[in-house]
């Protein structure tokens, strides 16, 4: 037996215990529940890598039924085999065999939704004229029941010449026989093509006459569909100079003056309804429930309301579920960095251990709650088919600001977390709006900037009453704002600018609400923790090491001296409590004293004339400094600088940030300095997490560099602002 | 009784019509007949977003919603009586 999942390994360095004995690739249309029988037929025996290059997932899973283990490898959902994104370009290069690195597969298992015959067999016919063995599932063979579809299976198997299978996925009924027939497709001949385009096939037939070396028919076919592009250029190349100059004069005989891909589309959809008519006995009407609840959601105000509900239950659990669980995360590795200190004194080792190791690896970790919380949402509003009807309704609200309905879910995630909220984004197809999208998705206030805000809030803003508003709430819920519209100005100015483009066409497929199957749900829930520990935990935790370094190097061993000099000299002098109250306060001061002439301190000292025109001196310029890979990080750090002379005696934070002077005796932390520093906070990109999202979702550094200095300059010059007018 | 010049953006919600002609000059629209919406396919209006764009269509039992931008391209007629 192979391990049970393995994530992210890059796809040709998948090794097998055993080569499997074949290889199907499973097709069909988006919302098809492809990815429910894939999950149904594989379990847990699945591997997410990517593709070579690209940012496209490739799932591949085992299905072992007796001594066969066949390799089951799910493409992304097409409509048809002219590709036109990037994930339909995935799929017709594997199928072709085209794909670097992936193995040409001996068969397809075709996923046709009984509920949706239409769209189901124009694809499924563009399949079985690839001349390789087909099977067919047909899925929500029980919804096709209920709604009285009533499909002739026999007629369909006699028509099409494949195998079909009724399967229900949910259920797992239907799905033993199919097991076996996957098994078994090595067994199983091509089936005879389907003369939809007799022309079609004679031009190609001549093309393929004239080409150096044998090609397969049908990728013949769809060049000359297709025409000469980028994609099909090794094909061309294949098929020899004769065949590839003659291209265009075929062409030009076979469409004249009518589009390719529309002649494609009347041809092959005319012999789609004359099929359908004779397998299908009525058109899909509908279930009652189902009627109700599209119905219902079909109208304008109460879908838009219905979104808005959903999204405040989406939000508000992801807050509320999630701060338990990452209190305990907290408290643990307080706990274990204590517990660690406790055992090995306060070395070196010691200290790499509690204070970079474990809260760094904390600091992973303590972003998993809201993110498994929120992808259980996505998942579960995806495969109920809920999330494309929220694109639709915020379709034209979100144009208005250069995106499309798709990038809603993805703003509204990042209020939590922009980790997921970014994850999320690929969801959208189009490239621009994908990027513009990740790049507004920051700005959006998420769950690490609230203690920040509530710290600095809570110490300086009064909490006078404004109305029925208090000045605090106030201030608050306008940072929310704040962060919205700069996200929104953020993704219109990419629009104009570096992104600009056409408008995406706009057809989302309205999928019929169905129930989620929880085993799927699971597993694509486990698949994006693994992504998630795997690819941005890394990144956070050599930042995390590398941070801690700075605060803790160069140690100075006079500073260390003279605490046990004064430890020693209090023990003379008191007992008891008061002794364990000074010993602590020594400490505290030594803590200070070494961080203050560390790398970091000395960072902070080196940048203050930087920062001093926003009124930070420079203990708030190192524990910003220390806050960029983590923004929550800042508290800590001000925690210990702030242990130091006479603020110590302070016993809150926010007491002794109010106390803090500058040498001269002026106060450090005026409102104006404060709001600059909200400002700043609202705005600078510091987390490393999201960094490394960024670099992942779009495949270069390009984005996050760009993302991080756009940001930091906005920030910078927001907290200048504030100060400097606000100080005058 | 004649709709000549009425578009699936013109069709109201509840109602049915056939689609008669497609301009495909627009790749946009050519990659909405890969979808089905061609001639010959049956469309019926199943609601709107707010302010009436986008809009809802269910063609044979799939839910596909448009753009009036878009669904302009679709010139339309009148199901047959009796269907």
């Amino acid at each position: 037996m192979t391990k049970s999942v393995e994530i992210r390994v890059p796809a040709d360095k998948i090794t097998l215990n055993r080569r499997p004995d074949a290889s199907v690739a499973v097709v069909g249309t988006p919302n098809s529940g492809k990815s429910t029988l894939f999950n149904r037929l594989t379990g847990l025996k699945q591997r997410i890598g990517n593709y070579p290059g690209v940012t496209v997932e490739r799932h591949i899973g085992l299905l072992k039924y007796g001594e066969t283990t066949t390799e089951l490898v799910d493409l992304p959902g097409t409509h048809s085999l002219s590709a036109h994104s990037l994930e339909e370009h995935i799929t017709v290069d594997v199928i072709f065999g085209r794909m670097a690195g992936t193995r040409v597969p001996d068969g397809i298992l075709a996923v046709l939704d009984a509920t949706n015959l239409y769209q189901g067999l124009f694809l499924v016919q563009q399949l079985i004229d690839l001349e390789m063995p087909v099977i067919i599932a047909m899925t929500m063979s029980d919804a096709a029941d209920q709604t009285g579809i009533g499909i002739d299976v026999q007629k369909l198997q006699q028509l099409l010449g494949v195998p079909v299978y009724p399967v229900v996925a949910t259920t797992g009924a239907g799905l033993e026989k199919l097991r076996q027939a996957i098994s078994d497709i090595r067994t199983l001949p091509a089936p005879a093509r389907i003369s939809v385009w007799p022309e079609l096939a004679e031009v190609a037939g001549e093309l393929a006459a004239s080409a150096s070396g044998t090609v397969r028919f049908a990728e013949v076919e769809r060049l000359l569909i297709d025409g000469a592009t980028q994609a099909n250029q090794p094909f061309l190349d294949r098929l020899g100079p004769e065949a590839a100059s003659r291209l265009e004069e075929f062409r030009d005989k076979l469409f004249g003056l009518e589009p390719p891909i529309a002649k494609d589309a009347r041809i092959r959809y005319k012999w789609v309804r004359e099929t359908q008519e004779q397998v299908q006995q009525s058109t899909p009407r509908l279930t009652s429930w189902r009627t109700r609840v599209t119905g219902f959601l079909n109208r304008p105000l109460p879908g838009t309301i219905g979104l808005f509900v959903v999204m405040a239950i989406v939000f508000q659990a992801v807050f509320a579920w999630a701060t338990p669980v990452m209190d305990v995360i907290d408290a643990a590795t307080s706990h274990l960095g204590s517990a660690v200190i406790e055992t090995f004194g306060d070395g070196v080792i010691a200290s790499l251990i509690a204070d970079g190791i474990i809260a760094g690896v904390g600091s992973v970790i303590i972003f998993l709650p809201q993110i498994l919380i929120l992808f259980l949402f996505i998942i579960l509003l995806e495969d109920s088919g809920y999330l494309a009807r929220a694109a639709y309704l915020m379709d034209r609200a979100m144009r208005s600001v250069g995106l499309s309905g798709q990038s809603i879910i993805p703003m509204i995630s990042s209020f939590a977390c922009a980790v997921p909220g970014i994850m999320a984004t690929r969801v959208i197809p189009n490239r621009r709006d994908r990027i513009a999208t990740i790049l507004a998705a920051p700005f959006m206030t998420c769950s690490a900037r609230l203690p920040v805000y509530a710290l600095l809030i809570a110490a300086f803003v009064p909490a006078t009453q404004i109305g029925f508003m208090n000045l605090q709430g106030l201030v608050l819920f306008g940072l929310y704002l704040f962060g919205i519209v700069a996200g929104i100005l953020t993704a219109l100015l990419m629009r104009q600018t570096a992104l600009r483009g056409p408008k995406p066409p706009f057809a989302l497929m309205l999928p019929e609400f169905r129930r989620p199957n929880l085993q799927t749900v699971f597993i694509q829930l486990l698949g994006r923790a693994k992504v998630f520990l795997y690819r941005a935990g890394t990144v956070i935790f050599v930042v995390a090491v590398i941070v801690w370094a700075l605060a803790y190097y160069p140690r100075s061993d006079e500073i260390r001296e003279q605490a046990v000099q004064q430890r020693s000299a209090a023990a003379y002098t008191l007992s008891g409590e008061e002794l364990e109250r000074r010993y602590q306060r020594i400490d505290n001061l030594a803590a200070a004293a070494q961080m203050e002439q560390s790398w970091l301190g000395r960072a902070g000292h080196f940048v203050e004339p930087a920062f001093a025109p926003l009124g930070w001196d420079w203990r708030v310029s190192s524990a910003v400094i220390a806050g960029f890979p983590a923004r929550e990080v800042v508290i800590a750090v001000l925690g210990t600088v702030y242990a130091v002379g006479d603020e110590a005696d302070v016993g809150t934070l926010s007491g002794r940030l109010k106390a803090s002077t500058w040498p001269n005796g002026d106060k450090v932390f005026t409102l104006p300095m404060v709001i600059g520093l909200l400002i700043f906070y609202a705005c600078c990109l510091q987390c490393a997490a999201t960094l490394a999202v960024i670099r992942r979702e779009t495949n270069t550094w390009r984005w996050p560099v760009f993302a991080w200095a756009y940001m930091t300059t906005i920030g910078y010059c927001g907290a200048l602002l504030a100060f400097q007018l606000g100080s005058a | 009784m004649s709709i000549n010049g009425n578009t699936l953006a013109t069709l109201k919600r509840g109602q049915k019509a056939i689609i008669n002609f497609v301009d495909a000059t627009d790749p946009q629209v050519q990659r909405l007949m890969v979808l089905g919406l061609v001639e010959g396919a049956e469309v019926e209006n199943a609601g709107a977003a707010i302010g009436g764009d986008p809009m809802e269509f269910r063609l044979f039992g799939c839910g596909i919603s448009l753009r009036q931008e878009h669904a302009r391209y679709f010139k339309i007629s009148p199901v047959a009586a009796g269907d």
